[in-house]
């Protein structure tokens, strides 16, 4: 680049002869703030601490001769330079605070600081599992608050709270549908999964010992009714479908689904990871479905932290309430809250299929989401769905000029815009797209998911996105969607201004390295 | 609303822009008789920072804080000095509000910590590998049991009775649904842990035998025999680490032969939580790695022959496999994962040896402080920072009229086997650097009292 002499510039000078960048070399190898970092291991010793500890009480060890004799091999840093370790990392990472982040599916709304600031009271943060209940009233009253925010807002009359995620919630969900039919004597085998469905649907039915079998979509990107009528039966325990859909679509049908399912005898498990869309504006109950997770780590702002924790209560229709995991809250007359456990639960809970988790399920998210719920009320959580279903409709009319949406004809998307790679030439890809985004300065959004439509490109700008960062992002889109079209070779190796430049994941799995090798190790490995 | 950002006017101009007339008509899609006509009743509107914090501040008062008072509980969550750096670090946006590193390009500092976290793992266990983290310490344990079923393709599992009961419970209501066998039994006041039971129980039909170490009693025992024995079987040994912190003073477990290794890793940076989130380790042998559950980052370089992370061999994992996949599992527990080896780089071999040591010492002393009083014995010949006491009465109602008293005793084996008459007895107490010696004096004179 020109070094700027003359004040400061407004609009970068054209015809300013630029360098060829590659073409500088630094000593370091840094680019200014773009500066790597090495691994703990390659800068850190065994015998550095960045902790100071009080002497141990002088008394004989009584470890039954089982001492720890071999080196342990984990190096150890100062606090300044562990600070700085991380703090150099983290500025390699997008981030929902860093840009727009428009993974489908995953909804990257801002997080907030409140919720940060609220989990870290000491009596939520400091309080042990198994305290007596008398001594954590407010936590178990905390459980039984979101629980009832829950169960509001979906119409459902029963919430199971520990499941530990979205996917952990769909095992907690279907293992409660087997334990009804079971209850009744009837050993169905075989769960329905939509092809558009998340990967985590078919494995956890899978998972529980189910048959896993496909319902195909129908040209709208909806699921196909008629199809699915025709395969319901004495065998089929149930179907799992996501609504809104992962095509970005709500489905018109649910509640004929919800009704075919159950005159045939089967339940019906809804995937939440899309309520975003709907809530405060449709509750789930009013479509006939037995069993939902929501994603807290989704909808109600708990942060995704680099992939989790993530948190997945399930809600319950009274077919399936009386099945529900242990532990659970419940509110006595006199306002005392009630944990039901192993020791309490013999009298009035025998149909209860068990524990799933050590413990309660996660508490330090609970605090989040119910921060986040109470800042928005019943208003806001409106407020919330409709402008995100806004923002998705808005990006979808402003570029299916330029790439094309498979379903935008049928109508209006939920709170993610689809499109596939029709068009794009030369070779090129929906992956060199999403890299080409990356020198945009955007996480790209989520790739080849759903699986119904060729290279598919699912956006979800979600509702914490101003109207000029949506803009910007479509011009950017628009962008390198012309490029991808026009064969712009640039594109195939993209991203150019990345920390890394595209890496080589076949390599990675073909000899995979999990764990750091000291260099001699290396060197033996390749000989 | 200060979370949204969009204007009255913005919205219409959007809309405009859309085509549509009125925000109903992007719902159009919801059936009529679905559609709600307000915001949903009997929940309040929306509320300022002020108001939301004065209510959580409410719920929060309302809770015995751990640090607060004498505090002694352990049994699968231990109370842990979090260094400050180590809270600063997880609240950095870039590692708070970043995704899954699905796209390695602009996420190598996730990528990077979780190959750090990987290696500590590995090296505490004394195994080859380890994954990026599950939700915790139960789940991990049921998903080592399923992946020693797909390697040796064998169904019948034997637990030890010092495993946790609740990471039992957790394997017996998934066992209902897989058709799993699971041998089990309840622990017996003993100071020798049930290594020689578990021997005998061991034959050609077992996939694996899983023990705790220290276990639920805070009892430690060697695992080499049981090692030995499975493997003579083409049994698999499963070792279950529920206090990490452990392993900076005993053997690890890889050192006596286990194959795979899992555990709860909430002791290192997590904090209690009252239960979560925390983060399931998960370590096993190499030859073992493509059958593991859950995310891998894996080392390679990128087009400029530059090193870099990504997740690999994802071929193992649902959103490839389908119902194929090792497991279901998706989202993990990343962000508890940093935590984990941001406190561990914090403390090194040296400071996680000192630590291990301190609690122990302090664990012994305290032991013997207590086992001077009437009524109480100490069950252990040998233990990390947990011990079990027994009493000459029921434990129970004694740890909730402590707790009354501002004292968090312990874990009573009462409520943890409620099935179990001989064990009602039992105190299981931890003691770590946080506890003083004024605490535990504070303890001691209220058990003194209590047992008068």
């Amino acid at each position: 680049m020109n070094m700027l002499t003359e004040g400061r510039p407004t609009k970068q000078d054209e015809n300013l002869a630029v360098p060829d960048q590659g073409a500088l070399k630094t000593h370091t190898g840094n680019r200014a703030l773009m500066v790597d970092e090495p691994l703990i291991f390659e800068t850190g010793s065994p015998d550095r601490s960045g902790v100071d500890l009080p002497e141990a009480p002088s008394v004989e060890s009584r470890l039954g001769g089982l001492d720890r004799d071999e080196p342990i091999s984990i190096p150890g840093l100062s606090e300044a330079e562990m600070v700085r370790h991380y703090t150099r990392l983290s500025r390699q990472n997008y981030a929902i605070d860093v840009g727009l982040f428009p993974l489908g599916s995953c909804t990257m709304k801002h997080n907030p600081r409140l919720n940060e600031k609220m989990a870290r009271l000491k009596g939520f943060s400091d309080i042990h599992p198994l305290q007596p209940v008398d001594s954590v009233q407010g936590a178990l009253g905390l459980i039984d608050e979101l629980a009832t925010w829950l169960k509001t807002l979906t119409g459902m009359p029963a919430v199971a709270m520990s499941p530990k995620a979205g996917a952990h919630g769909e095992l907690c969900g279907i293992l409660a549908i087997r334990s009804a039919l079971e209850a009744r004597g009837d050993a169905r085998e075989v769960i329905l999964v939509p092809e558009s469905a998340h990967g985590t649907n078919p494995a956890t039915a899978a998972f529980a010992g189910y048959k896993v079998e496909d319902i195909p979509a129908n040209t709208d990107g909806r699921v196909d009714l008629d199809a699915l009528k025709a395969r319901l039966g004495p065998d089929v325990a149930g179907v799992m479908i996501t609504n809104p859909n992962t095509c970005g679509l709500f489905e018109p049908d649910m509640k004929a689904i919800s009704d075919a399912v159950h005159e045939a005898g089967g339940l019906v498990y809804c995937d939440g990871a899309n309520f975003n869309a709907i809530v405060g504006r449709v509750r789930p109950g009013d479509l006939g479905i037995d069993a939902m997770h929501i994603n807290l780590h989704k909808t109600f702002s708990t942060p995704h932290g680099g992939g989790g924790p993530g948190s997945g209560p399930v809600v319950f229709s009274q077919a399936l309430a009386p099945f529900a995991p242990l532990p659970f809250v419940e509110k006595t007359a006199d306002g005392h809250f009630h944990l039901v456990e192993e020791e309490t639960a013999e009298d009035h809970h025998e149909s209860s299929f068990g524990r799933m988790v050590a413990f309660h399920g996660q508490m330090g998210m609970f605090t989040r989401a119910l921060t986040y719920m109470l800042s928005h009320g019943a208003d806001g959580l409106k407020q919330v769905a409709e402008d995100a279903v806004l923002n998705a409709n808005y990006v979808l009319r402003s570029l299916e000029d330029v790439l094309e949406a498979p379903f935008a004809k049928s109508g209006p998307c939920m709170h993610e815009a689809l499109f596939s790679d029709n068009g794009f030439t030369n070779g090129l890809t929906t992956l060199d797209l999403a890299k080409g985004l990356i020198d945009e300065g955007y996480h790209p959004m989520t790739m080849y998911f759903p699986l119904v439509v060729h290279g598919a490109m699912l956006v979800e700008p979600t509702e914490t996105e101003s109207r000029a960062a949506i803009d910007q992002f479509i011009g950017a889109l628009r962008s390198v969607a012309e490029r991808a079209k026009a064969g712009d070779e640039m594109l195939k190796s993209a991203p150019h201004f990345a920390p890394r430049r595209r890496l080589d994941e076949t390599q990675a799995a073909r000899k995979p390295i999990l764990v750091w090798q000291e260099p001699e190790e290396y060197a033996e490995a390749a000989e | 609303m200060r979370y949204l950002p969009l204007t009255p006017n913005d919205r219409q101009d959007m809309l405009a822009t859309i085509g549509a007339s009125s925000i109903d008509e992007l719902f159009v899609d919801v059936p009529e008789d679905a559609r709600l006509d307000g915001p949903i009743r009997d929940l309040p509107m929306h509320a300022g920072e002020m108001a939301v914090e004065a209510h959580m501040k409410k719920l929060a008062k309302n809770n015995s804080a751990a640090g607060d008072m004498p505090f002694f509980l352990g049994a699968g969550a231990y109370r842990h000095h979090v260094p400050a750096s180590v809270d600063h670090i997880i609240q950095r946006g870039e590692f708070l509000t970043a995704y899954t590193p699905y796209q390695p390009e602009i996420a190598q500092g996730t990528l990077q910590t979780l190959f750090e976290f990987q290696t500590q793992v590995a090296r505490l266990f004394g195994v080859d590998v380890a994954n990026a983290s599950m939700y915790d310490g139960s789940t991990a344990c049921w998903e080592a049991i399923v992946m020693a079923r797909r390697i040796t393709k064998r169904g019948k599992a034997v637990l030890s009775s010092g495993l946790h009961p609740h990471y039992v419970s957790v394997a017996k209501t998934m066992a209902r649904f897989t058709k799993d066998q699971l041998v089990s039994e309840a622990p017996t006041l003993e100071a020798a842990t049930d290594g020689a039971d578990l021997l005998e129980q061991i034959d050609d039909d077992t996939s694996c035998v899983v023990v705790q170490y220290p276990d639920i009693l805070g009892r430690i025992g060697d695992m080499s025999a049981l090692a030995e024995k499975a493997h003579s079987h083409k049994a698999l040994l499963i070792a279950v680490v529920t206090e990490p912190v452990a392993l900076g003073a005993i053997k690890s477990p890889g050192q006596m032969g286990a194959d795979i290794v899992v555990g709860e890793g909430q002791s290192l940076g997590v904090g209690l939580q009252f239960g979560g989130p925390y983060v399931g380790l998960f370590g096993c042998k190499q030859k073992y790695v493509r059958q593991m559950p859950g995310r891998l980052c894996g080392e390679t370089v990128d087009s400029e022959g530059k090193r870099g992370f990504v997740l690999t061999l994802s071929t193992r994992e649902q959103h490839i496999r389908r119902e194929k996949a090792t497991s279901n599992i998706c989202t993990n527990s990343g962000l508890c994962a940093l935590a984990f080896t941001a406190h561990m780089t914090l403390l090194g071999e040296k400071g996680l040896r000192e630590l291990a040591m301190l609690n122990h010492k302090k664990a012994v002393a305290t032991a013997d402080r207590l086992a001077s009083i009437q009524g109480v014995s100490l069950l252990n010949e040998s233990f990390f920072n947990e011990f079990t006491l027994v009493l000459d009465k029921d434990t129970r109602p004694i740890v909730r009229k402590l707790a009354d008293q501002k004292i968090l005793a312990g874990v009573s084996l009462g409520r943890l086997y409620p099935e179990e008459g001989t064990l009602a007895h039992g105190l299981i107490v931890a003691v770590t650097e946080t506890s003083s010696d004024e605490d535990v004096e504070a303890l001691a004179i209220a058990l003194e009292g209590e047992l008068a």
